[in-house]
């Protein structure tokens, strides 16, 4: 039932539980104590909006910014990670293989503000190595989500 | 100047429900319910495996039976999915959509006079392909009480010296019903003893909803593939109506005639769809298993909602529609969908257009997205609750 119900709700996570509840064809109770199981075992981390700021007219700049970094002793890249993903502007920080060890990808209001934060407060943590900031400038998909209009219902009456 | 027309296809009637498509299409907020078809695209990686092989220059016939890659991932899907074993070389044709199949196989067994047992309500293309061939549709309504599922009782009673095929329609549109093991087992028993042939229209074999009511092929029951054309297709499971691309499977004997009316009449299926339903056959299950998940959610959703109306429905367990009784008030099927379609809005088919049997009954499709759905449900739901009134 779990993996029911997260495909679902990934999809849709303000679902009503009743409706889900009918859907999965099981008790409303269920789900719900599944739900809260899963919440508290940090299966589910949290339930977010997906929004495009453009067209709300918002100003944001996005960037994914790729880090290396030298690992310390003991702690791998967790420490080096930590101290990043504590600052509020870091949207997501993930250990990358290939050319670089992490990825960070940072939201702020304008490119200065993005720019100052990877000079000032990236770039000087002693085991930053390298920097590289890439600026997204169109978001066509996110969170498998396609940010375009959907398209028109074509499909005829036929029997 | 002469009568330039076929007095058979003169007098076979066009279906009658295509005036009330056409009122649905003029209005232009209605929500339909109606379309026959899945709401989801086509899985992206068999687009792009159409696309690759246009790219590639793949743009010639392939052999009329079908690409032979194919008809060889067809055979293993059949027997990894209902324990159907086909030749890939003689009991495989690949044709136009499962309707092409229809045509051919009917066209293929039947001699003028041979009568064909087409159960309904059903989907409207048996009665008309069977008089094509030569052949005498005879009715066989199916009813309410038995979950619309054909009977061994039904079936006897329908019998005469004159019986060739019955065309078996399951899981079937509109009703939903499916044809259980032991249904098919009954069945069987009578097709044997009189000597008949099976037609089974397996299109929505993939979609069925409870786990001990899996799709069973009739052509996988002892005795039973001898006699025997099944026909299937990607339309349906693997929501790829627009490419046009289906399946016979049967006895060389029969495949090899119904080939020859392929061969001069269609020449091949298109190249581009076989390509790209190769991809469905390989890596195509999961996609498959995931619009079935979603179907069964609004399967069960549009139930929960009936039994909160107090509408009577029987619970279908295949395809992706749901055929509720609308007796209680007083209506045709035509009117109340009609009337429906007026007050609020809200495109039905009426379960006539599959047959008399359908009368009293209204096809809801659920092949929309929830949202849609709820919206169409609650309108319904105003619709019987001011018919009520009234009649009180």
């Amino acid at each position: 039932m779990r993996e029911k119900i997260l495909t679902f709700i990934e999809k849709n996570s303000r679902i009503d539980l009743n409706e889900l509840a009918i859907m999965l064809g099981v008790e409303e109770a269920a789900v719900v104590n599944e739900l809260e199981k899963m919440e508290k075992e940090r299966i589910i981390c949290g339930y977010h909006t997906l929004i495009d700021w453009d067209k709300a007219g918002i100003e944001k700049v996005t960037a994914m910014i790729e880090v290396r970094v030298t690992p310390q002793r003991g702690m791998g890249f967790d420490k080096i990670a930590e101290r990043i993903y504590n600052y509020p502007e870091v949207n997501s920080v993930y250990l990358i293989s290939g050319g670089f060890d992490l990825m960070v990808t940072l939201e702020g209001r304008t490119l200065r503000e993005v720019s100052q934060f990877v000079t000032d407060k990236l770039s000087t943590l002693d085991q930053v190595l390298s920097t590289k900031t890439n600026f997204i400038l169109k978001k066509y998909k996110d969170h498998g989500t396609i940010m375009a209009v959907p398209s028109k219902d074509e499909r005829i009456m036929m029997i | 100047m002469r009568d330039p027309l076929s007095k058979t296809i003169v007098n076979i009637q066009p279906s009658g429900i295509r005036k009330f498509f056409d009122i649905v299409s003029e209005m232009e907020d209605a929500i339909s319910l109606g379309v026959g078809e899945p709401d989801f695209d086509t899985p992206w990686h068999i687009r792009d495996e159409g696309i690759y092989s246009l790219e590639k220059g793949r743009t010639f016939y392939t052999s009329n039976a079908g690409l032979k890659e194919l008809k060889v991932e067809i055979a293993k899907f059949l027997k990894r999915r209902y324990e159907l074993e086909y030749d890939f070389n003689k009991e495989i044709l690949v044709t136009i959509g499962g309707s092409e199949a229809i045509d051919i196989a009917l066209r293929a067994m039947l001699d003028p006079g041979d009568e064909v047992l087409i159960p309904q309500p059903s989907y409207v293309s048996y009665v008309p392909c069977a008089i094509l061939a030569n052949g005498t549709p005879v009715i066989i309504e199916l009813k309410a009480e038995n979950e619309f599922r054909l009977t061994a009782e039904e079936l006897e009673a329908a019998i005469t010296p004159k019986t060739k095929i019955l065309v078996l329609p399951f899981p079937n549109n509109p009703t939903g019903a499916v044809m259980e093991r032991k249904d098919l087992e009954a069945i069987a028993e009578v097709v044997i003893k009189h000597d008949l042939f099976v037609l089974s229209d397996e299109i929505y074999s993939e979609l069925t909803y409870v786990e001990d009511t899996k799709h069973v092929s009739i052509a996988s029951l002892p005795g039973m593939k001898e006699r025997t054309i099944v026909i299937n297709g990607f339309s349906k499971s693997h929501a790829m109506t627009g490419w046009r691309l289906g399946y016979a499977c049967g006895p060389e004997v029969i495949i090899k005639q119904m080939l020859k009316i392929h061969q001069f009449a269609i020449m091949c299926a298109p190249t581009t769809s076989q390509y790209a339903a190769v991809e469905a056959m390989r890596n195509g299950d999961e996609d498959v298993a995931a619009m079935r998940e979603e179907y069964n959610g609004r399967r069960r959703f549009l139930m929960h909602r009936f039994k909160e109306m107090g509408l009577e429905c029987f619970e279908p367990f295949g395809a992706f529609y749901v055929f509720p009784c609308i007796k209680e008030f007083g209506m045709t099927s035509d009117e109340f969908a009609t009337e429906l379609l007026k007050a609020k809005k809200v495109a039905v088919v009426p379960g006539t257009a599959f047959g008399d049997s359908g009368e009293g009954f209204i096809r809801i499709s659920y092949a929309y997205s929830l949202d849609n759905l709820k919206l169409a449900i609650g309108r319904i739901e105003e619709f019987i609750t001011e018919l009520r009134e009234k009649r009180q």
